[in-house]
């Protein structure tokens, strides 16, 4: 078995992640089937909240690149190789969502991503264990998005302790909206989560100002069908804080659609999802999904 | 706007537990009349011991219920208008899907006040669904339940099952289709379990020119292939959700999903009191017409009201038909009856009020039968319609304040219950409606000489003829 360490071509590679070429041995043992494999160095560096994160980058001009993945899908040990290479390509902040058995607004590629990690038997506590060994890692701030039944499930403070503990520095619950999260938001707060809040294209303007008051790190845009082209102009002037856009990105294009219309960051889910999750093996999987995190990021400005 | 603030607060602090949520109260508290002891083995075992063999009147439960009412101030509006009756109901939905909901709420409310849609409502509501539908007396089969000494209660059947498409669901779906024509909606969603739901809808969409497609689980596709093609003649799209566990829930995921991607264009016909705000409301103010007539009905049948109501509960929606226009209405015992399938300890029932926990299903907060790890129960039971895993918010809120009562049956009692209806009235009930039917069994012998029981006949038993084929040796 070859690895390949340390050495991989990425676009965007911020200074932080030139440094030590040590492998995990995590992942060590996901990849044995005689493929060469780049595993991404591993660094100890604290990060940054999500706020801290946008501020810099609005100074150096950037737009952020956020991706998201399925935590287990398909098995956490890959989880975790893919959270490390993600944000040694140059990842801004990643999502990483808590599989549920009932993800009304999720499309057909990570509804079955769910289904593949709940038949793994993650959950919540197993998807932390994880996250412990993994932030420390990690250069750029981590974002959990879960439904809410698991979140009341496993316990609101619970939920949001074991997050602290981790170092998991945001949330987004995408089935919660404002008049429901008073107790989330106050809790949250408390544990210096950063909770992310959704509006849409069709959210009336003085929702849009409130969701954005109470959306801490960014706005997240979600950009449904009905509403291409998109126009972030309305949203844009309710706020002064950063705008990101997801759902349905997926390609370079859009990618520089959004950057020209003034996104502040775009997110990008199934396009990852399916490349990681349904490849031959993970190795396969971690290949494409890397590949076209590159290919997707070398659109941005 | 101050106190709705403050109801608002304390409703979101009763509503988020800082461990996980694990509520079960017993239905019974601890004033519940006694029963014959040995027709109480199907209830729920944490009943505490039952009086021996008082007989106690219906009214006896006065002091439960007004105790109830008055401590949790039933006054309140229900639901709050953040749609919370308690802590249960709210919207945990996307917000891709406030707009529609908000939309959603303001059309129903201004159309409620409409002379307009009133009258062209209730002209359907006659000369199509063939409301009204009668309160009867059902002498003999409260003959049956006349103690030796010659007294007992005396029973009487809500017959939703004569309405058009043979059950109470066409009073919502008509309703809501009416209502999204008026929004200029002009494709219609439904999810279905059984079928009664999508039948009910696609007549509708028939009806009034609307194009219809109803989300079904691709397992209940099998077991109710009739209905399949009942929806597909009255012009209807049926298209098969094969994710999960391929049934109810997972057709009502797959159906939200659908309306979260083209809400613009679509109303989603929710079939029961279930869903985000405004569904629980709005489909039980359209099913309210049942409870109205009723005490029309029995005002001039017998000057009064009734004593008890009965009715069985899926997602809750003809119980909650009958029961609104009762629920202040300290005297009368509100009583649902949910599905015990194969019993309570076997796991495979759909008693969510019984044995469910408080947790989020399908935009709402309410119980559902859920395992340790969370993940939803698939429930059972012996008539598809019963088959939801979760139940109305406002069902659970009535449970927790104990205004009303609940209590399942197993399939076998049921099916036992099916067959008496019929062949001592002539009336052969769906088999959720049996249900109730059997609960009479316990309740008959614990009211008092006279008192007056309405239960909701919600549906007939044509659709049930080949499932009772199988179990029944007539």
């Amino acid at each position: 078995m070859a690895l390949a360490v340390g050495t991989f071509h990425c676009v965007h590679l911020p200074p932080r992640s030139r440094a030590l070429a040590i492998t995990s041995p995590l992942s060590r043992d996901q990849f044995d089937r005689g493929d060469s494999v780049v595993i991404p160095p591993a660094i100890s560096l604290g990060c940054a909240s999500i706020s801290e994160t946008f501020t810099k980058l609005k100074e150096q001009r950037k737009v952020a690149f956020i991706p998201y993945l399925t935590a287990g899908d398909p098995e956490l040990l890959t989880t975790s190789a893919a959270l490390r290479m993600l944000d040694a390509c140059g990842s801004d902040v990643i999502e990483l969502g808590v599989p549920h058995w009932n993800p009304v607004m999720d499309g057909p590629v990570i509804q079955r991503a769910f289904e593949r990690a709940l038949a793994t038997g993650v959950d919540v506590d197993a998807i932390m264990a994880m996250l412990s060994e993994v932030v420390p890692e990690l250069s750029c701030p981590i974002t959990v998005l879960s439904y809410f039944h698991p979140v009341l499930e496993y316990g609101v403070s619970k939920f949001l302790a074991a997050m602290n503990e981790v170092g998991a520095r945001g949330l987004i619950v995408p089935d919660l909206p404002l008049e429901e999260a008073e107790i989330l938001r106050k809790e949250a707060k408390t544990k210096k989560i950063e909770m992310v809040f959704h509006t849409t294209p069709s959210t009336q303007k003085g929702r849009t100002r409130e969701i954005a008051k109470a959306s801490e790190g960014f706005l997240y845009l979600v950009k449904t069908r009905q509403s291409s082209p998109l126009n972030i102009g309305p949203p844009r002037q309710e706020t002064d804080k950063p705008v990101a856009v997801g759902f349905g990105v997926s390609e370079p294009e859009h990618v520089r659609q959004l950057s020209a219309w003034g996104a502040d960051g775009v997110i990008v889910g199934s396009a990852l999802v399916q490349r990681l999750g349904e490849a031959v093996s993970p190795s396969e999987g971690l290949r494409a999904m890397e590949a076209h995190a590159r290919f997707l990021m070398a659109a941005l400005p | 706007m101050e106190s709705a603030a403050v109801i608002r607060r304390s409703a979101i602090a009763a509503a988020v537990p800082a461990e996980g949520p694990s509520i079960k109260s017993s239905p019974f508290s601890r004033k519940t009349p006694s029963s014959v002891g040995f027709l109480r083995r199907h209830l729920d075992s944490r009943v505490s011991q039952p009086k021996p063999l008082a007989v106690c009147s219906a009214l006896s439960m006065d002091t439960a219920a007004t105790g109830a009412l008055d401590a949790v101030g039933i006054t309140l509006p229900r639901p709050d208008s953040f749609g919370r009756f308690g802590k249960f109901g709210g919207k945990y939905v996307p917000e891709t899907l406030m707009h529609a909901l908000s939309e959603l709420e303001d059309a129903f409310r201004s159309l409620s006040k409409d002379a307009n849609f009133q009258e062209e409502l209730d002209g359907i509501l006659k000369d199509y669904v063939g409301r009204e539908t009668p309160l009867y007396f059902a002498e003999r089969l409260s003959e049956h339940y006349k103690r030796p000494n010659g007294e007992g209660p005396l029973i009487y059947l809500k017959r939703e099952d004569l309405n058009h498409t043979g059950a109470h669901k066409i009073n919502n779906a008509i309703a809501q289709a009416l209502l999204a024509k008026r929004l200029g909606k002009k494709r219609i969603i439904a999810e279905t379990g059984a079928g009664q739901h999508g039948v009910a809808t696609a007549t509708v969409c028939a009806r009034l020119g609307l194009e219809c497609i109803i989300y079904m689980g691709a397992q209940d596709m099998e077991r109710q292939s009739l209905n399949v093609f009942r929806m597909r003649l009255l012009g209807a799209e049926v298209r098969a959700v094969h994710s999960g566990t391929a049934t109810l829930k997972d057709a009502t995921s797959e159906a939200i999903r659908d309306w979260v991607t083209n809400v613009e264009t679509t109303h989603y016909i929710l079939g029961s009191v279930a869903g985000p705000h405004p569904y629980p409301m709005m489909v039980r103010d359209f099913h309210a017409v049942i409870g109205k007539e009723t005490r029309k009905q029995a005002m001039e049948k017998w000057g009064g009201k009734p004593d008890v109501l009965v009715a069985c509960v899926g997602g809750g929606s003809n119980a909650m038909g009958l029961f609104h226009e009762f629920v202040d209405d300290p005297h009368v015992r509100l009583i649902g009856v949910e599905a015990a399938g194969f019993g309570l300890d076997s796991g495979k029932h759909a008693a969510t009020l019984t044995k469910g926990d408080v947790g989020v299903l399908h935009g709402a907060m309410s119980y559902l039968l859920q395992d340790d790890d969370g993940q939803i129960i698939e429930p059972h039971s012996i008539s598809a319609g019963l088959d939801y895993p979760g139940v109305g918010p406002e069902h659970s809120f009535l449970k927790d304040i104990r205004r009303a009562e609940y209590y399942s049956i197993t399939d076998h009692e049921a099916l036992e219950a099916f067959k008496r209806l019929s062949q001592l009235e002539g009336i052969i009930p769906a088999l959720e409606t049996s249900h109730a039917l059997a609960f009479l069994e316990v309740l008959c012998p614990t009211l008092a000489d006279g008192a007056r029981v309405v239960l909701n006949c919600s549906g007939r038993g044509d659709k049930d003829v080949q499932t009772a084929i199988k179990h029944l040796k007539i």
